[in-house]
C-alpha cells in the first residue's frame, strides 16, 4: 500500500511548514474554506468514509460528530485531540506528532470547521516534552501563515489551537478523564451519559478524537471517502492504519498498512517486523495494547488486524499495539507485569477497580513466586468477574482483567505448574531472559 | 493511583512566582475559559521554576488561580510527574512496562541503582541523580527505554547506560 499517514516521515525537515506546503499540505483547508463547502458536508464526507476511531474504541468519527446538538444554546463546542498515548505497547501518535505535526494540525482545522469549534486543544502526555515543543513550533508557523487564528485565509472561520501537557496519568486518556483533567481537576472519568458530545468540557459539547483519527480526516478531505473506503479489508474496516509492534521480534516499530493486514504478515513479513528474534517460537500475542486479551500462537493464524477481525478472535484491535511474546517467557510473569500497570493506574473512584487491581497483582505475584495455592487460580477468575460487566464508571476495569483472565484461560497449565511445582514451567521470568 | 513520590513537609521560604513566570502564566490564562483549567500548565511553570512543588509553591499556584489550596493539593497528588519533594539534577526514569520488561528493563534498572548506589525513589548524596521506575513511556519499539528529565534515551543497554551516567556525572 502507498504510505499515507507516514508518507512524509523520514523526509528532510518533515516538521516544517515549508516542506509541508511543498508536499501539497493545507490544500484541503484552502479548498474547504474557499469553496463554500459547508461544515455539514465535511461531516457527511467523514461519515461516509467511516473513519473509525484510532484511539481504541473504533467508533465512527463522523457519527460521533453528528451527535453534537444542533442548538448549543450559546455554548461553544470544543475539540480535544487525544494525544495521551499511554496504553502499554502503543507509540504511533508520538511518531506522527514528532515527525509530521502539520498533518495533525490540518486534520484538527478541518475537524474544527466541521463541528464549529473555535478553541481546540491537544492533550499531550507530559512525557512527550519534545512532541509538545514540536507541535508548539508548528502551531506558531501555522498562525504566521494564516492557517490558524482569526478569519483563516480570509474566511469567516477562526480557530485557536493550544497544546495542553498532561502530567503522568494513564486514565487521562479515557475521554472523560481527559476532560476532567483539562478542567484542572484529577483525571477521574465521569459517569455517562451525558456523553461529551452533549455535555463535555466546561459543560459544553465536546468532541474527543485520537491523533491518528484526526490525521485520517485530513486525507479523507483531500482524497474523498470513496478512496478511503477502498483501502482495507471491507468498508467497515477501512483506511490506512498504523500498527505498533514490539516485544520479541526482529524489527519492532510502527508500520503503516491497509486496515486488515494479516497479523502473521506484520510479525513475519519482510517489510514489517521480520519474524521472531533468535528464531524462537511465539507463545502469545497481545493484539491491541495491555487492555486486549492475549491470543495464543494458534489463534494468530488468519487474524486480520482490524476492528472486527480481532474482535472475531475474542480480543480487540484497541490502539493497534501488538506485543509479541516468545516461548521462553513465563506467561504468569507477563500477566503480573501487566497487572502492576493497571493497579498503579486505577484512578480509585470505583471500589471493584480500586480494590480489584492491586488484589490481582498480589495474587499473580504470589503464584509467580511459587507461593500460590490451587485455589488462587480460580480466585483470579473470580476477582475478574467481580470487576467487569458494567460494575464501574469506565471500562478501565474491563481492560485490567484482560491479561489475567485471558492468560489463565489459555495457559492454565503454566499457572498450575507454578503452584504444584513451586517453579516456572519455562524456567524463566521474562525479566531474566534479557539482560542489558 | 498509587504515589510513591510522597510529600515531605518542609518549612520552606515563602514562594512567589518571579516576574518571568508570572508573564508566562498571564499568557497561559488567555488560552482557557476558566482559571482552573490553567492548573496543570501553571503547575508545570511552578515545577520548572523551583524544580519541585513544595507546599508553599502549591499555595502560590492556588493564589494566582484563585483556587482553594486543597484543590491544588488534590490535583498535585493525582499526577505522577509533579515532584512533591526535591529530586536530583538528573531524574532517571526507567520504564518497566511490558515491552521494556520483555527486553531487559529490570536489569537496566538494577544496573542504574547499583552504579549510583541508590534504590528506587532515592537521590544520590551529591544531589545529582534520582532513580524512579515509570510505566509505559511509548518507547516500546526502542526497548528498554528510559528518560532523563525531559529527554528519551533508547534503546538502552549496559554500555550506553554506563556512558550516559559517566557523562552526566562529569557535568557540573
Ligand atoms: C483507560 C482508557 C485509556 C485510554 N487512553 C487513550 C489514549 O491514550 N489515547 C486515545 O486516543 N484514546 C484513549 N482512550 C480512548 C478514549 O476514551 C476515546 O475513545 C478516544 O480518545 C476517542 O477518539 P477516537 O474516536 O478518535 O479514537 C482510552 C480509553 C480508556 C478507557
Ligand atoms: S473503573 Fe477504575 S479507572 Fe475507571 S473510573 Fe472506576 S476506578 Fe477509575
Amino acid at each position: 500500500m502507498e504510505k499515507v499517514l507516514t508518507a512524509r516521515i523520514g523526509k528532510k525537515d518533515s516538521r516544517s511548514i515549508d516542506t509541508y506546503l511543498a508536499d501539497g499540505g493545507y490544500t484541503g483547508v484552502k479548498r474547504v474554506l474557499t469553496s463554500g463547502m459547508t461544515p455539514e458536508q465535511v461531516i457527511e464526507e467523514v461519515k461516509k468514509a467511516n473513519v473509525r476511531g484510532r484511539g481504541g474504541a473504533g467508533f465512527s468519527a463522523g457519527v460521533k460528530w453528528g451527535f453534537l446538538p444542533k442548538d448549543t444554546k450559546g455554548k461553544p463546542i470544543y475539540l480535544f485531540c487525544n494525544a495521551d498515548e499511554s496504553e502499554p505497547g502503543t507509540f504511533k501518535d508520538r511518531l506522527l506528532m514528532e515527525n509530521d505535526p502539520h498533518q495533525l494540525i490540518e486534520g484538527m482545522i478541518l475537524a474544527s470547521y466541521a463541528i464549529r469549534c473555535r478553541n481546540a486543544y491537544i492533550y499531550i502526555r507530559g512525557e512527550f516534552y519534545d512532541g509538545a515543543r514540536i507541535l508548539e513550533r508548528a502551531i506558531g508557523e501555522a498562525y504566521a501563515k494564516g492557517y490558524l487564528g482569526e478569519k483563516i485565509l480570509g474566511s469567516r472561520f477562526s480557530l485557536d489551537i493550544t497544546v495542553h501537557r498532561g502530567a503522568g496519568a494513564y486514565i487521562c486518556g479515557e475521554e472523560t478523564g481527559l476532560i476532567e483533567s483539562i478542567e484542572g481537576k484529577r483525571g477521574q472519568p465521569r459517569i455517562k451519559p451525558p456523553f461529551p458530545a452533549v455535555s463535555g468540557a466546561f459543560a459544553a459539547p465536546t468532541i474527543v478524537n485520537n491523533v491518528e483519527t484526526l490525521c485520517c480526516v485530513k486525507h479523507v478531505i483531500d482524497r474523498g471517502a470513496e478512496w478511503f473506503l477502498k483501502i482495507g479489508r471491507n468498508e467497515k474496516n477501512a483506511g490506512p492504519k498504523l500498527f505498533c509492534i514490539s516485544g520479541h521480534v526482529n524489527r519492532p516499530g510502527v508500520y503503516e498498512a491497509a486496515m486488515g493486514l494479516p497479523l502473521k504478515d506484520l510479525i513475519f513479513g519482510a517489510e514489517y517486523a521480520q519474524g521472531m528474534k533468535g528464531g524462537k517460537k511465539i507463545k502469545a500475542v497481545i493484539p491491541g495494547g495491555a487492555s486486549a486479551p492475549m491470543l495464543t500462537a494458534a489463534e494468530i493464524d488468519d487474524c486480520p488486524l482490524d476492528f472486527d477481525g480481532v474482535a472475531a478472535k475474542g480480543s480487540m484491535l484497541g490502539s493497534a499495539a501488538i506485543v509479541v511474546i516468545n516461548e521462553d517467557a513465563c506467561i504468569v510473569d507477563v500477566a503480573k507485569n501487566l497487572s502492576k500497570f493497571f493497579s498503579h493506574e486505577s484512578c480509585g473512584q470505583c471500589t471493584p477497580c480500586r480494590e480489584g487491581t492491586p488484589w490481582l497483582y498480589k495474587v499473580l505475584t504470589r503464584i509467580e513466586a511459587g507461593q500460590g495455592r490451587m485455589e488462587d487460580i480460580d480466585l483470579l477468575a473470580r476477582i475478574c468477574n467481580q470487576m467487569a460487566n458494567g460494575m464501574t464508571i469506565c471500562v478501565f476495569a474491563d481492560a485490567a482483567i484482560a491479561p489475567p483472565l485471558s492468560s489463565v484461560t489459555k495457559f492454565r497449565a503454566e499457572y498450575e505448574h507454578h503452584v504444584t511445582q513451586k517453579r516456572c514451567l519455562v524456567g524463566a521470568r521474562a525479566a531474566e531472559l534479557v539482560t542489558v | 493511583m498509587s504515589h510513591t513520590r510522597y510529600r515531605v513537609m518542609e518549612a520552606g521560604e515563602a514562594r512567589r512566582f518571579p516576574p518571568e513566570a508570572m508573564a508566562r502564566i498571564e499568557k497561559i490564562l488567555t488560552r482557557y475559559p476558566t482559571k482552573q483549567a490553567a492548573l496543570l500548565p501553571v503547575l508545570w511553570v511552578a515545577q520548572e521554576t523551583w524544580g519541585w512543588i513544595s507546599k508553599e509553591a502549591g499555595e502560590e499556584v492556588a493564589r494566582v488561580l484563585d483556587l482553594p489550596p486543597s484543590h491544588v493539593d488534590g490535583v498535585l497528588t493525582f499526577y505522577t510527574m509533579y515532584n512533591l519533594r526535591p529530586v536530583g539534577k538528573h531524574l532517571l526514569q526507567v520504564c518497566t512496562s511490558i515491552s521494556c520488561h520483555l527486553n531487559g528493563a529490570e536489569s537496566l534498572l538494577e544496573r542504574c541503582g547499583k552504579r549510583l548506589g541508590i534504590g528506587l525513589e532515592e537521590t544520590t548524596a551529591d544531589g545529582k541523580f534520582t532513580l524512579v521506575e515509570v510505566e509505559c513511556i511509548a518507547g516500546c519499539d526502542r526497548a528498554p527505554s528510559m528518560m532523563v528529565n525531559d529527554q528519551y534515551f533508547e534503546p538502552m543497554d549496559a554500555g550506553k547506560l554506563d556512558a550516559l551516567l559517566d557523562r552526566l556525572s562529569r557535568e557540573a
